[in-house]
């Protein structure tokens, strides 16, 4: 009898407490109660200076609390394809790339940003770089906002080239940094450092350049795999001696973070990579700072070889916080974040490439004179149509847009890694990673 | 069991009552468990099923046992089972050794053991990832690792431990990793050994190597085992310096990885699920292999 009075106290008890939850959850809807939202971003210097100032963000919007979750490159694309693509709802804000975007814009997994951003005069849409507003829209549909964007560049350390006595052109070609490369590589510092760490968006990433440029593709307009061919096996080949006779000595390990970290402490004399490391170079904390150069990505057969990229914010269409979570977006994209990290961080670390009012700051341009102009110069002279020297039925140039790439640009990665290592010839690898492409692209000759 | 039912008849009822007790305390963990792990369990083999890569939503569908087919037709089966087994083979062996040695070096009593002892374990408290990265930026590196430091002082080239030796450099960490654990458990058997029984064999002229080989070997056998078994099953899992090191180049793709690059590279539900499903079959057959003949070695050492 006891038993059962405890039993029914407990139950009474039980729905009281339920109903309070219930009322908890149903005020969180409510504009004026406290957000916490959930941003998945990159773990590149860029996004790091947006965590130290996320606070002045929440000292102006005191309701929106932002916890950031940083990840490896390969780890965020993984993680936040998984749980967009499920509607897990763990993010709030995605950090993706120009290769997601396009795709999971058509699969509405994204919330569409246009009315919020036309409607906002002062955050002034139309400032965002055109081709990369183009890249980030669905049939007139923006999908997410650029944080920052970039090309590829070849980045040197000028006193190396100085004491070597060697003068590299604006636009060298292929076998000339090779041959640099060679001439200046010793036991103090490799003479280029270039990824060699498996992955699509890793190794691939440089690597398709080069085959493009070398007159090679992944696919043909037929969607007919083009992975053994002779221009892409002549570029591996040409990547694996370049990496074997004067690249780091430990390519699997090596990515932008690490290469970027070679470079500054003058463990490399060159670097082909993306063009916002330039403003990590130039940075107030950067020890080579004032003592590099930069020229347009190297070439063979094609006029550029530079490749074109952003990072972006969206929200994930199934958010809860849709209007705090524009609000963050707006504010990390904005003009006036811009001279935020202008004034607090140093003029070099505005975020580039993703409006065009950036490069009429006079104290950016002041403080990015030494890659500035070549940034604006080879991401407007890049054609992500045709990147090539023929035509490729997608756009896009470091990546193929389709959803298998990802898969398909790992596993040829992980072949082109044995081939680097000597435990495959290049050959071999390819011939395998013909077999791969090839059934992602039967999938798309219906079209 | 039967003199217990004939001789307490009157108490039969409150024994019945008692044990329905009991089983009903235990009830909720049962379920619980069931809960936990069956219907995931289901849940996969359901998926495995399915045609379901996430990146096209539009095509799911029941695909019957295409993925199986898939999971042994496109050759990535085989290599990864002889990793994960290559891999935690080599590894185990590595710790109990380590781990042998250095729990004979602790058990003794001098200055400092619990602090050396501390320091021993370290390694395996720390997280996986982090145990990983410390390796991979502070030891393997070309430019900046303590062991390539090392070589090139001594003359020696620089050693590209993820690119030239893949294998060797995951086991190389996993080894460190569970050193401590197999030491743990070797030093609880060691400290559990009678003193006068290797007094005896001392006053009796049996020297050093003598003693460990017929007395102290004997005497940590049964820990020896259980250290294996429950190592291996730790060690089967293998994940971390795969996805932070090597990115299963090289012979390296373990299971685990294997497993992982299907879920969310490629991003196909179906085919992942499938080799859960495989790698849960062929785990279920080794253990059950495995644990019976340990039994039977159990059992022998009850009889010692």
């Amino acid at each position: 009898m006891l038993f059962n009075k405890k039993l029914a106290a407990f139950g009474a008890m039980a729905a009281v407490s339920a109903l309070a939850l219930s009322g908890c959850s149903a005020s969180t809807t409510d504009a004026s109660a406290p957000v916490t939202l959930t941003l998945a971003t990159v773990n590149n210097g860029q996004m790091k200076d947006m965590e130290s100032l996320k606070g002045e963000f929440e000292a102006a919007n005191p309701n929106i609390k932002v916890n950031f979750q940083v990840m490896e490159e390969g780890d965020l694309r993984s993680a936040v394809t998984a749980d967009v693509a499920n509607a897990a709802g763990q993010y709030d804000i995605v950090t993706i790339g120009a290769y997601e975007v396009p795709q999971w814009g058509a699969n509405g997994w994204l919330t569409d940003l246009t009315p919020a951003l036309e409607a906002d005069k002062a955050y002034d849409v139309g400032d965002i770089l055109p081709p990369i507003k183009t890249a980030l829209s669905v049939d007139g549909k923006q999908y997410a906002v650029p944080f920052y964007g970039e090309s590829s560049i070849l980045m040197y350390n000028k006193e190396i080239m100085d004491a070597a006595k060697i003068t590299i052109p604006a636009h060298p070609t292929w076998q000339q940094i090779a041959d640099i490369a060679k001439k200046v590589n010793n036991k103090d510092h490799s003479g280029i450092c270039m990824r060699g760490k498996p992955g699509w968006g890793d190794l691939f990433a440089p690597l398709t350049t080069v085959v493009q440029t070398f007159g090679g593709t992944w696919y043909d307009m037929n969607w007919d795999a083009k992975v053994n061919s002779p221009e892409f096996t002549q570029a591996v080949t040409f990547y694996k001696n370049l990496l074997d006779t004067a690249g780091e000595k430990d390519p699997v390990s090596y990515s932008f973070n690490e290469c970027l970290t070679a470079l500054k402490e003058a463990k490399t004399a060159m670097w082909v990579d993306a063009s916002v490391a330039a403003s990590m170079l130039e940075a107030d904390d950067s020890p080579v700072k004032g003592k590099m150069a930069y020229a347009h990505a190297p070439v063979v057969k094609t006029k550029e070889s530079g490749w074109l990229w952003s990072w972006n914010l969206a929200i994930p269409a199934n958010t809860q916080h849709k209007d705090a979570a524009t609000t963050f977006i707006k504010w990390a994209t904005s003009k006036e974040y811009q001279q935020l990290v202008g004034t607090k961080l140093g003029w070099a670390k505005v975020p580039p490439g993703a409006r065009t009012s950036t490069y009429s700051i006079p104290e950016y341009v002041d403080a990015a004179k030494a890659f500035a102009p070549i940034t604006l110069e080879v991401m407007s002279a890049v054609n992500p149509a045709q990147p090539g020297v023929n035509p490729q039925p997608w756009v896009g140039i470091q990546y193929v847009a389709i959803p298998e790439f990802q898969d398909v640009g790992n596993q040829v990665a992980q072949l082109v890694a044995d081939a680097l290592a000597g435990r495959k010839t290049v050959k071999e690898a390819l011939d395998a990673g013909q077999k791969i492409a090839q059934v992602a692209g039967d999938a798309h000759k219906t079209k | 069991m039967t003199s217990v039912t004939t001789t307490a008849t009157s108490m039969g009822k409150v024994a019945k009552k008692n044990v329905w007790l009991s089983r009903s305390l235990i009830l909720p963990a049962l379920i619980f468990g069931i809960l936990m792990t069956q219907i995931p369990f289901l849940v996969t083999i359901y998926f495995s099923l399915l045609n379901w890569n996430l990146l096209k939503p539009g095509e799911i569908g029941f695909a019957w046992f295409k993925n199986y087919v898939s999971v042994f037709t496109t050759g990535d089966l085989v290599p990864a089972i002889i990793a994960t087994v290559g891999i935690t083979a080599s590894a185990v062996i590595l710790s109990l050794l380590f781990g042998l040695l250095f729990a004979i070096l602790l058990d003794r009593n001098f200055r400092g053991q619990a602090l050396a002892r501390t320091l021993v374990i370290t390694p395996f408290l720390i997280m996986p990832a982090a145990a990983s990265l410390i390796w991979k930026y502070s030891m393997f590196d070309t430019s900046i690792g303590v062991i390539n430091w090392v070589t090139t002082s001594l003359g020696l080239p620089t050693i590209a431990w993820s690119t030239d030796f893949p294998l060797a450099t995951v086991i190389i960490v996993l080894t460190w990793q569970f050193t401590p654990f197999f030491m743990l458990i070797l030093l609880a058997g060691l400290q559990s050994q009678s003193r006068e029984v290797l007094e005896a064999a001392g006053v009796d002229g049996a020297g050093v190597f003598r003693t460990f080989q017929w007395m102290t070997l004997p005497h940590l056998r049964q820990y020896i085992e259980i250290s294996i078994l429950l190592g291996s099953i730790m060690l089967l899992q293998v994940f971390d310096p795969v996805a932070i090191m090597t990115k299963g180049t090289g012979g390296t793709k373990t299971l685990a990885y294997l497993l992982f690059e299907r879920a969310f590279i490629g991003l196909d539900v179906g085919q992942a699920a499938a080799y859960g499903v495989v790698t849960v079959v062929l785990t279920l057959i080794v253990a059950t292999i495995a644990l019976k003949t340990l039994f039977k070695v159990f059992m022998a050492g009850g009889n010692r």
